[in-house]
């Protein structure tokens, strides 16, 4: 066991993969400076900066994967893949299906997602309902370093196309860059225990489409991913207090759900709330309320969710993004009321 | 026409100063987030929005500061949208890359390259709704990558529309240069649509002005639109805080910072060939390099020294004017700074 950083994990997963495999190249804006590490290891023909052109550059990076490469297309942050949406939706999702299973499309698209350091909407989304709501691709969300470099591997060991999203309150280098710009004046409220923890000293795959239970509760469940399964974890604590006891389910993986996992623990306290830094309607969390009552498992539900564009002002951003007191009381309703 | 060279001076000064007191805000941490000062770009701004009338619009980039300023913005009121607070100008909800005054018909986008659809939508209401009144669409060289912007400029072509392309080229796309990532040259791609382009020296202010007043005249008789490619340097980099040139000045901390990650992966067991590493190492420096180059290139060509210097005016006379600014722009700063009522 070592102990790593979120982003030092992605880095060094992603290392270990591109040294065992040399289809593995990166692309996108500006990654012979973010990736220079790699850079300076792999060379700069596995490492090469675009244009800030995604639709050209994320459509080639599908038709690459199709015609054998396994490349890790960056656009910095999720918010600029609608730029590149058409390469997503209408191809990189739909070639396997469309060959009849024949051709697939092993890509990985890699972004840094989620707000809570005053940039405002286009700069702070999740979008991982939204990308999730695509039949053929598949969207992982670490909350953990560990969890970090597994997914990263697994996404690259995935036959198909797979949107890899690390939170920017987690990746250190992201936060500085977007944030603190070298600052000691501002302050984060960044999880400990994302920011880092242990990680294996050999990275193996997190299987994607596997939740992990973080805390049992008896009362209910809280289902979370990303920087929410902390926010939950600390309300879960504060819940205890009150006598309330509070499950956190970290998902990991948005799609494809793990309902198992899911439906197994709702089944036993009866309540789910579910935390999610995505937008409210058409998203995650009407899913999860979905699978649910499709297992026919009958229950209370609440959702603690982002539900319009995100302020720009800290204290605006505060509120609408999901916060500890806002999930309490949500548990809390759920429970008592 | 001729241009008020003094007046085009006050109005570039206005904006530097009113930027480094943002850059004031910011460095305490009034302001969160990034923060994109327009310094450096002044005289581009200046030579282009001094020939905007009533009716006008402007759709900018993630730069709208120092644009939405010499239109005629209540600076104040920018001021207390960058601390988030709800009596901004977008009550808070915005922020410095998302800047909107419908009254002066002014869009901001932090998304690369939005700028060219939005001016030509707001031309083609112009067309209908406003018959003699334009749009310009402010962009960098990194925009003019960007498949909806390229769209754009076509689409202005095809139907004749008002608009003024105006690219203010500074090299870089954060941190990849143009020769990493720009084919041919923009002015001829700009004429490959079937626009007119001119290329001028968006270091100076007077050069700027008269192609924008061609520029705009053509527009406004309704012959369609221009390509005004600008060459700047940014004085502060992409953004504030910018991490390559916090690398290349003092005291050096993120330059250490950055060396041992970077040789200790160089160094690591499998992976490229040492001639491939070398390259990759190269790179990095060249970048380095570059960036110091640069940012002292950024400070011999500061647009306002060259409009100072052409301004011909009595140092007295100077030192007035600056003070007169500087004491505009600290009025506003404390106006903006008090607690709400």
């Amino acid at each position: 066991m070592r102990t790593k950083g979120f982003a030092d994990a992605i880095e060094d997963a992603l290392a270990q993969a591109m040294a065992d495999d040399d289809r593995i190249i990166i692309l996108g804006e500006d990654v012979h400076t973010i990736r220079r590490n790699l850079l300076v290891r792999f060379g700069k023909k596995r490492v090469m900066p675009t244009p800030i052109s995604e639709g050209a550059f994320v459509g080639a990076a599908v038709a690459a994967a199709m015609a054998g490469l396994r490349p890790v297309v960056e656009v910095m942050l999720i918010d600029f893949v609608s730029v590149a949406m058409d390469a997503l939706l209408n191809h990189a999702a739909k070639i396997a299906a469309f060959s009849g299973g024949r051709w697939r499309v092993p890509l990985v698209v890699r972004a840094a997602c989620g707000g809570g350091y005053g940039d405002g909407g286009q700069h702070e989304q999740s979008l991982w309902g939204w990308l999730g709501h695509i039949p053929g691709l598949a969207v992982v969300v670490p909350s953990t370093p560990a969890d970090a470099g597994g997914l990263m591997l697994a996404a690259l060991e995935h036959p198909d196309p797979v949107i890899y999203l690390e939170h920017k309150l987690l990746a250190d280098y992201w936060l500085d860059s977007m944030g603190a710009g070298g600052r000691k004046t501002v302050r984060y409220d960044v999880p400990a225990a994302g920011a880092r923890g242990p990680v294996e000293r050999v990275w193996r795959p997190v299987p994607i489409g596997r939740a992990l239970q973080r805390r049992t509760g008896d009362d209910l469940v809280i289902v979370s991913v990303g920087v929410g399964v902390h926010r939950a974890l600390e309300a879960a604590a504060v819940l205890a207090g009150r006598g309330i006891s509070a499950g956190v389910i970290d998902l990991r993986t948005v799609a494809p759900l793990d309902a198992e996992t899911v439906c197994e623990t709702v089944g036993r306290t009866g309540r789910m709330l579910v935390v999610d830094e995505d937008y409210r309607d058409f998203g995650l969390s009407g899913e999860l309320a979905a699978i649910v009552l499709e297992a026919g498992i009958s229950g209370k539900y609440g959702r603690v969710c982002t539900e319009g564009t995100i302020p720009y002002a800290r204290d605006l951003e505060d509120q609408a993004l999901p916060n500890v007191s806002r999930i309490v009381a949500a548990a809390v309703e759920l429970v008592e009321g | 026409m001729q241009p008020d060279l003094k007046l085009l001076y006050t109005k570039m000064l206005r904006s530097r100063f009113f930027e480094e007191s943002v850059a004031q805000l910011w460095r305490e941490g009034l302001i969160s987030g990034e923060m994109h000062l327009g310094t450096g770009e002044e005289a581009i701004v200046a030579g282009v929005v001094d020939h905007l009338q009533e009716g006008d619009a402007m759709a900018l980039d993630h730069r709208g500061t120092s644009p939405l300023l010499m239109r005629g913005v209540n600076p104040v009121l920018l001021v207390r949208e960058f601390l988030g607070r709800a009596d901004g100008l977008c009550s808070g909800m915005g922020g410095h890359m998302h800047l909107f005054s419908k009254q002066h018909l002014a869009a901001s986008s932090g998304i690369v390259g939005a700028s060219g659809p939005a001016a030509v939508g707001f031309a083609l209401a112009a067309l209908y709704l406003r018959p003699g009144t334009l749009a310009v669409a402010f962009f960098g060289e990194g925009a003019t990558n960007q498949g909806m912007l390229m769209e754009a400029m076509n689409l202005a072509v095809v139907w004749r529309l008002p608009v003024l392309f105006v690219c203010k080229d500074n090299n870089w796309a954060i941190t990849t240069e143009s020769s990493l990532a720009i084919g041919g040259e923009l002015v001829s791609r700009a004429r490959g649509f079937g626009m007119p382009a001119v290329e001028v020296d968006g270091r100076d202010v007077l050069a700027v002005w008269h192609a924008a007043r061609e520029a705009t005249d053509r527009a406004r008789a309704g012959d369609g639109p221009t390509f005004i490619h600008a060459r700047c340097h940014h004085l502060e980099g992409h953004f504030l805080g910018f991490q390559l040139l916090r690398i290349v000045r003092p005291p050096f901390i993120e330059a250490l910072a950055t060396t041992g990650p970077l040789l200790r992966s160089a160094l690591r067991r499998r992976g490229a060939p040492l001639r491939d590493r070398l390259e990759g190492v190269e790179m990095i420096v060249r970048l380095i390099l570059r960036t110091y180059k640069e940012d002292s290139a950024a400070r011999r060509t500061d647009p306002l020294v060259r409009a100072r210097r052409q301004l011909e005016l009595e140092p007295a006379e100077l030192a007035a004017l600056e003070e007169e600014v500087a004491h505009q722009v600290r009025e506003v700063i404390e106006l903006a700074t008090r607690p709400a009522a």
